[in-house]
């Protein structure tokens, strides 16, 4: 019985979707996403707060309801966003896209994705790969706000 | 209370590819039927049959051919008419399903509001103040077509609130319908609930203020005896794919005379009777309604499915179905940090079960009984007003059918009771 779910519950993923990082308002943020699935109802809003006239995070924070796919999924992101730069962050997000889009083909890249890497497993079950995304995208969208005012006009 | 089944469900399993699989590594528990139904063979056959040997265009053409297809597509119009108790075969309109059914009834009011139909459709036409009354455990198909026809033509949209466990009494309802209630539109049964509604009670009350009622009979009409005159609404809607038919086919019942009234949706051919550059007229209901080519094999099918229906007898399906109602109800409420939401057990309902587990997302619920291959439906089940209501994001939904066994309420009951441990919440 297990076999089926052990590739998509990593124990990375069920600690995180109950010791979750970043889960809380974010007072003074610079940016902040909402972002829904319809097909299930999932949400998250994502915050982000950047060292003073930089490009660099200094924290994000998440608040949402959800599966313990996009809850850990956001927990992980949290815990990796501090002290990237943007360009940094759309490095990751497109790393873990990727992943999520192999099926489970393929190694992902250990030292960009850290404990995301766990969500491998997830990309072969093609109805849950929008829950993994669900904040990450939310936290792109808060990164293009911000690339928008941090560019030179 | 049955304590047995009519039918012998073994033998009518073997009537169903669709439940001979292995998921995972176990047998098919398929509890989704509320989502779309599986289809015996005779229903696949019956379908092929008419396209090997009977396959052509209706209402137009003189050839051999076309003559058999539109026989055999009315036939199927009368079997349907039959079996929900239709005064003709003209009351029985085909739509893509039952969305598209009261889309179309949806429509026709704002189209008679906009003054088209001359006067016959005048008694559809609705004026600022008006209201238009749902209730708030509908599904979206139900409910967002009403609330667009409000926006279009200036109407009240009002909505019957529900109870803490997502049912609704005619008390309720008593309190939203008034004097300027136009439309009344439910389910006669609720697809998370399963609350049956006092659908009769409501017409009095719907009709005594001069209200239309529109009833949504998707997961009524695949279950129990449903005789719509009896009943007494005025319009009804629902899908052939959750009663063993084909998708891509829906009905629309109504009253003729109402039907003969109320301007068509959709134009184009087959459904005029004279076009001129100027302007065009149209025939009466059914064909007012059925624009372009139509669902012909799929609507043979239906027919099919619905005979099929008849000789298992609906009154044993509602019976196997309250029964295993019960067992899924009592099973799931005995369970330590599960929800059930609608009637409490023991108390009437259909034979389908939403529930909540505490701690645990219903998307993880369902992947974990997937693994043990228990098919249910997780999320909202289109119906987000009523979760919010019960302050919840998504249910899990177990729904029965002619052919589940109460082994298979079963496997779902001792995966679900497992769920909270797996995921570290009990």
């Amino acid at each position: 019985m297990a076999d089926a779910l052990a590739g998509l519950y990593q124990q990375v993923i069920l600690d995180h979707s109950k010791a979750r990082t970043g889960e809380g308002e974010l007072p003074g943020a610079d940016a902040e996403h909402f972002e829904r699935n319809p097909t299930c109802g999932d949400e998250i809003t994502v915050r982000v707060v950047m060292e003073a006239g930089t490009d660099t995070i200094r924290s994000l924070a998440w608040e949402g309801d959800g599966c313990s796919i996009s809850m850990a999924s956001a927990s992980v992101l949290a815990g990796m966003a501090p002290g990237l730069t943007l360009a940094e962050l759309a490095e990751r997000t497109e790393a873990f896209r990727g992943m999520m889009r192999s099926k489970g083909v393929g190694e992902p890249d250990e030292d960009l994705l850290g404990d995301a890497v766990a969500f491998q497993g997830v990309s072969k079950f093609v109805m849950r790969v929008k829950c993994a995304m669900l904040s990450w995208v939310a936290a792109e969208a808060c990164a293009t706000q911000l690339g928008a005012r941090l560019a030179p006009s | 209370m049955t304590t047995s089944t009519a039918f012998d469900i073994s033998a009518k399993r073997l009537d169903f590819p669709g439940l001979q699989h292995e998921v995972n590594g176990f047998p098919l528990a398929y509890l989704d039927t509320g989502a779309t139904a599986q289809r015996p063979t005779s229903v696949l056959d019956a379908e092929r049959r008419f396209l090997e040997t009977t396959n052509a265009a209706v209402h137009r053409g003189a050839h051999t051919l076309a003559g058999l297809a539109t026989e055999a597509y009315e036939e199927a119009r009368e079997t349907v008419a039959r079996f929900v108790g239709a005064a003709s075969s003209d009351e029985i309109v085909w739509t893509s399903n039952a969305t598209d059914a009261l889309n179309l009834v949806a429509h026709g009011f704002e189209a008679a509001t906009d003054g088209r139909g001359g006067s016959p459709a005048k008694r559809f036409a609705l004026s600022p103040g008006d209201e238009i009354v749902v209730t708030e455990a509908e599904h979206h198909a139900n409910l967002v077509p009403w609330q667009e026809l409000a926006a279009r033509t200036g109407a009240v949209f009002r909505y019957v609130p529900v109870a803490d466990d997502g049912t609704w009494s005619l008390d309720d309802a008593r309190s939203v319908i008034g004097a300027r209630t136009r439309i009344l539109a439910f389910a006669h049964i609720s697809n998370v609930t399963g609350y049956v509604a006092p659908v009769e009670e409501l017409v009095e009350l719907a009709h005594g203020v001069g209200a239309l009622v529109v009833l949504d009979a998707c997961q009524s009409a695949p279950h129990r005896h449903l005789d719509l005159a009896r009943l007494g609404v005025d319009f009804a809607a629902f899908s052939a794919h959750k009663m063993l038919g084909p998708t891509g086919i829906g009905v629309l019942w109504g009253r003729k005379e109402l039907l003969d009234a109320l301007p068509p949706f959709r134009t184009g051919g087959s459904m005029i009777s004279t076009v001129t550059m100027e302007s065009t007229t149209f025939l009466p209901a059914p064909q007012r309604f059925e624009a372009g080519t139509q669902p012909v094999s799929q609507a043979v099918a239906f027919a099919e499915a619905i005979r099929y229906l008849e000789a298992v007898g609906l009154g044993a399906i509602e019976a196997h179905e309250d029964r295993l109602a019960e067992r899924l109800v009592s099973g799931l409420t005995a369970l330590p940090g599960i929800r059930v939401v609608g009637p409490a057990a023991g108390v009437p309902r259909s034979g389908l079960a939403s529930f909540d587990v505490a701690g645990v997302h219903a998307h993880d619920v369902g992947q974990y009984l997937d693994a043990q291959g228990i098919a249910v439906r997780v999320g909202h089940h289109c119906a987000q007003p009523l979760h919010r209501r019960l302050g919840l994001t998504a249910t899990t939904r177990a729904s029965t059918y002619l052919y589940t066994t109460d082994d298979e309420i079963d496997r779902l009951l001792a995966g679900v009771a497992e769920v909270r441990g797996y995921f570290g919440v009990a």
